[in-house]
């Protein structure tokens, strides 16, 4: 019951109004020990500022990579990070834990 | 996320009211639902589920798909009932916390912004502060703390009637068996009066107002995420 997410998503809507590209990254799914629980947001613009966190700091570099994409082509994707993955060599979670990332634009 | 649909949701959170975002993660298929909405919705028994438990998760579709729920619960505030000591403890915890905190004390002396700068301080009797501060609800937690029971009372008996997430009450055991003497006077039973957490505080051995105050919130929290504790009933089921 605690919000912590309480401005992300009006930094969302806000920064759609300026005029600015937007993704949404939500934690959809957490195994073993994850950083940020399920339903946690990072938002991110077109120039890569970003608000919000998603894994405390451990993938979000790859997070806001895939985000630059789904603003180019719209289509929303989900990203999966751990350390049993391929993708531990760029963005791992120390924790050991593994988490799945919905992407969506803002449209 | 459409944007009208992000603007709706925004516009629930910021009129205190829950409600929920249901997405299709593989086509992106996504919808907000309010909370008065959840009954008639398709997926009403997990959305409420969802809801009660405050917590976002996946779940199944009725055609089997897998659906993620958003559960967008209004932040917690906490009114504290009494500007005294404690109080003052209690403001830079609660903000690292993220609760939002009011303190109500008719006693201008006491709550004054010399005592309290930086915080929502209204100096008003409970009946009146509460009018002024807007209605209480299940996302609300009250602790009173005067040791009076002309402020503290009407203050429970409010927080008991809006059914608030937390509820607590300083005092001794002698005269919390009081308080409950008073309210049960005025007509609450035992399963309600059982709601106020009295004496107030987890029993970490508190004695300074710092340590007192971090016993409370201790005990916010605890509350707020009992769901998480391990071994509960509410968390052995997850």
């Amino acid at each position: 019951m605690l919000s912590t997410d309480d401005d992300i998503l009006r930094a969302a809507e806000g920064w759609r109004r300026e005029g600015r590209a937007v993704a949404l990254a939500t934690v959809i799914e957490t195994w073993g020990s994850a950083p940020r629980p399920v339903g946690s947001h990072l938002v991110i613009d077109g120039d890569s500022r970003f608000l919000g966190s998603v894994s405390g700091g451990c993938v979000e570099g790859a997070v806001i990579t895939e985000a630059l994409e789904v603003i180019e082509d719209g289509r929303p994707r989900t990203l999966e990070f751990g350390v049993a993955d391929e993708t531990a060599w760029r963005a791992g979670l120390s924790c050991g834990g593994r988490i799945r990332v919905f992407v969506e634009r803002i449209d | 996320m459409r944007l009208d649909t992000l603007s709706a949701l925004n516009a629930e959170r910021a009129a205190r009211r829950p409600a929920l975002i249901v997405t299709d993660p593989e086509d992106g298929g996504q919808r907000l639902v309010r909370a008065a909405e959840i009954d008639a919705d398709p997926l009403g028994p997990l959305l409420r589920e969802r809801l009660h438990s405050g917590r976002s998760g996946l779940g199944e579709g009725p055609d089997g798909r897998p659906v993620f729920v958003a559960v967008h619960a209004p932040p917690v505030r906490f009114v504290v009932i009494g500007a005294v000591h404690i109080s003052q403890a209690l403001v830079p915890l609660a903000s690292q916390l993220g609760l939002d905190l009011t303190v109500i004390d008719p006693r201008t002396a006491f709550a004054s912004p010399e005592r309290f700068p930086g915080v929502r301080l209204i100096a008003e009797w409970p009946a009146e502060a509460l009018r002024e501060f807007g209605p209480l609800d299940a996302y609300t937690a009250v602790a009173a703390l005067t040791h009076d029971p002309k402020i503290d009372d009407p203050a429970l008996v409010a927080a008991l009637r809006a059914d608030c997430a937390y509820i607590g009450a300083l005092g001794s055991r002698k005269t919390h068996a009081r308080r409950v003497e008073r309210l049960q006077a005025a007509g609450f039973d035992a399963a309600a009066i059982g709601r106020i957490h009295a004496p107030i505080g987890l029993d970490i051995g508190a004695v300074s107002p710092a340590e007192i105050a971090l016993s409370i919130l201790a005990q916010v929290v605890a509350t707020l995420r009992q769901d998480r504790i391990k071994g509960s009933n509410a968390a052995a089921g997850r």
